[in-house]
């Protein structure tokens, strides 16, 4: 390894304040002390902001509601998605192309042009005002996501191994159920990271769908803080922190698989 | 080795296999726009329950609604600043994470804190930084009071840079996805023949690189042309409507007036603008990939 030049740590040392400066900034304003943010530096630091935040308000609520969409999208999008990747990778039939350039197109659509509709079909069928009815919505949009990944994933196994558990007398789906899929877990893994933090940061279908309170998700709760109180900004920046940590933790234990997955569609070819 | 009937199950399974995907996609992402589309042609107000067709009616409105075009002005404006910063940033932070050097992971794995921060988070983060009174970009310039969301000029500029900081790192990854894709030997072979770093960056690089850039930047327009939750959070559209983008625009006429009629047709303007910047760009793309 050659040692780094002047000009290669100046821009580590920029980039890093760039993009780490902000968030650490606040992180250092949930322990700021409230009625002190008008001073140029905290007196002490305090959890009093994390406190308010967690028992005073009905932030944990929203937490819980944000696993579960989550949990339920990552679900959905894995069952129905890794059938199909499989069935893209390795199967030969018509319209193959045409469904991957169609899941494209779909990735692309802005959600503002399915929202009127979507309100309509999800409260006719009493799904409107609820976290399963958001997942729906959330599938759809993260499927595009899982069969790209999915796809190229299924790809880089050998079709050696689907051919000799096809002679072994598997059935087309049975080499994927007892062979194939199996071998694609780190896959799997993958996707479930990106569609996880897709559907825990999802904010205008929430915004939209969900009206009781009691049911929102992350987002939305932290969108509507100031709307509701003064301006809390210690406690908003000791939610944002909840919030995120979750996904900070998961992205800095999974960076290479994340930047596997975010580029598996874009360098194929 | 496998006879025509094996063929031919197999063709069965994999249709049974992606049956349910293609449902998901065809249900809940083309019924909704087909749906939309005809929603437009109604007026349909919602909590008076009144719909009737008006055929082109809410279209002839949208094209003399000054609202709707400053809107598609903002969008575009915001999505063309966007992305160019965006990709001005990422080359020279995809060229340094291409080199060994200590500390490189701890770079890549920071750079990806702003990608996995909600973009609403991110919004409220910087509103607190661009605080007039107490936020620290004000601060830092010295207690200057620039109302940087409350001044016309001043607010879609820093809704632009909360962009640039959640996705530089995403520009940045594929860049650098890019980069890696470039044969070593080629800068060999041009250091044998004497080629400065620079002459290697313009002769080898940015060529080679080009596609890689091209899909970025048809990733990331179509994606910027859509911004919602960022300028939602940071300005709601204001002020007097200067950070108000297209998809601000409907949401506020569906959700807040409840005009789902006109609203839908400006989120079937919205698809159309999006449509005809993908195909614009596909194009380009595809007489790129046509050259080499």
């Amino acid at each position: 390894m050659k040692r780094p030049g002047l000009g290669t740590a100046l821009a580590v040392v920029a980039f890093l304040t760039f993009f780490l400066g902000p968030f650490l900034w606040q992180v250092l304003t949930s322990l700021w002390p409230d009625g002190e943010l008008t001073r140029p530096w905290p007196s002490h630091l305090t959890g009093a902001n994390y406190q308010s935040v967690l028992f005073g308000r009905p932030f944990l609520w929203a937490v819980l509601n944000s696993l579960v969409v989550a949990t339920l999208t990552t679900v959905f999008c894995l069952t129905v998605g890794a059938s199909a990747a499989f069935a893209l990778a390795k199967l030969e039939f018509r319209g193959r192309g045409l469904l991957l350039s169609a899941a494209l197109g779909v990735s692309m659509f802005p959600p503002i042009a399915t929202v009127s509709p979507l309100y309509l079909i999800l409260n006719a069928v009493g799904l409107r005002d609820s976290l399963v009815g958001l997942a729906l919505p959330y599938t759809t949009f993260a499927l595009p996501l899982t069969l790209w990944v999915l796809t190229s994933f299924f790809r880089q196994l050998p079709d050696e191994l689907y051919r000799a558990a096809r002679v072994d007398g598997c059935t087309p789906f049975g080499a994927f159920r007892r062979v194939l899929l199996p071998l694609a877990a780190p896959g799997l893994a993958t996707t479930a990271i990106l569609v996880f933090i897709f559907a825990w940061n999802e904010f205008l279908y929430a915004l939209t769908f969900l009206s009781t309170p009691e049911k929102r998700t992350v987002p939305v709760a932290i969108s509507l803080f100031a709307s509701e109180y003064k301006e809390p900004w210690g406690e908003i920046a000791a939610a944002s922190v909840v919030a995120t940590l979750p996904l900070v933790v998961l992205t800095v234990l999974f960076q290479r698989r994340i930047v596997s997955g975010l580029t598996a569609g874009a360098v194929k070819e | 080795m496998s006879g025509g009937g094996s063929q031919a199950r197999e063709r069965r399974q994999a249709y049974l296999l992606v049956m349910p995907a293609v449902l998901v996609l065809a249900v809940v992402a083309l019924y909704p726009v087909l749906a939309a589309i005809w929603l437009s042609l109604h007026r349909f107000i919602l909590v008076f329950g009144e719909r009737r067709f008006t055929g082109l009616e809410n279209y002839v409105y949208l094209f003399g609604d000054a609202r709707f075009w400053s809107a598609l002005g903002n969008t575009a404006y915001f999505t063309a600043v966007a992305v160019t910063v965006e990709l001005l940033l990422a080359v020279p932070l995809a060229l340094l994470l291409n080199r060994a050097f200590p500390g490189r992971g701890l770079l890549r794995a920071s750079v990806l804190v702003p990608w996995a921060i909600p973009t609403v988070v991110s919004a409220r983060l910087w509103a607190w930084m661009f605080n007039p009174d107490y936020g620290l970009i004000n601060r830092l310039l010295g207690g200057a009071d620039i109302n940087w969301l409350g001044a016309p000029g001043y607010a879609l500029h820093a809704a632009i840079l909360v962009d640039v900081w959640k996705t530089t790192p995403f520009v940045a990854l594929l860049v650098l996805a890019g980069l890696q894709g470039i044969p070593e030997d080629l800068y060999k072979a041009a250091r044998v023949d004497g080629a400065s770093t620079w002459r290697q960056f313009r002769a080898i690089t940015v060529p080679l690189l080009k596609p890689a850039l091209l899909l970025a930047v048809l990733f990331r327009s179509l994606d910027a042309f859509r911004v919602f939750d960022a300028i939602y959070v940071l300005t709601e559209g204001g002020p007097a409507n200067t950070t108000e983008t297209l998809s601000i625009y409907a949401y506020k006429t569906l959700m807040r007036s409840g005009d789902f009629g006109y609203g839908s047709a400006l989120s079937v303007a919205t698809f159309l603008c999006v449509v005809l910047l993908a195909v614009v760009w596909l194009k380009w793309l595809g007489r790129e990939e046509g050259r080499r």
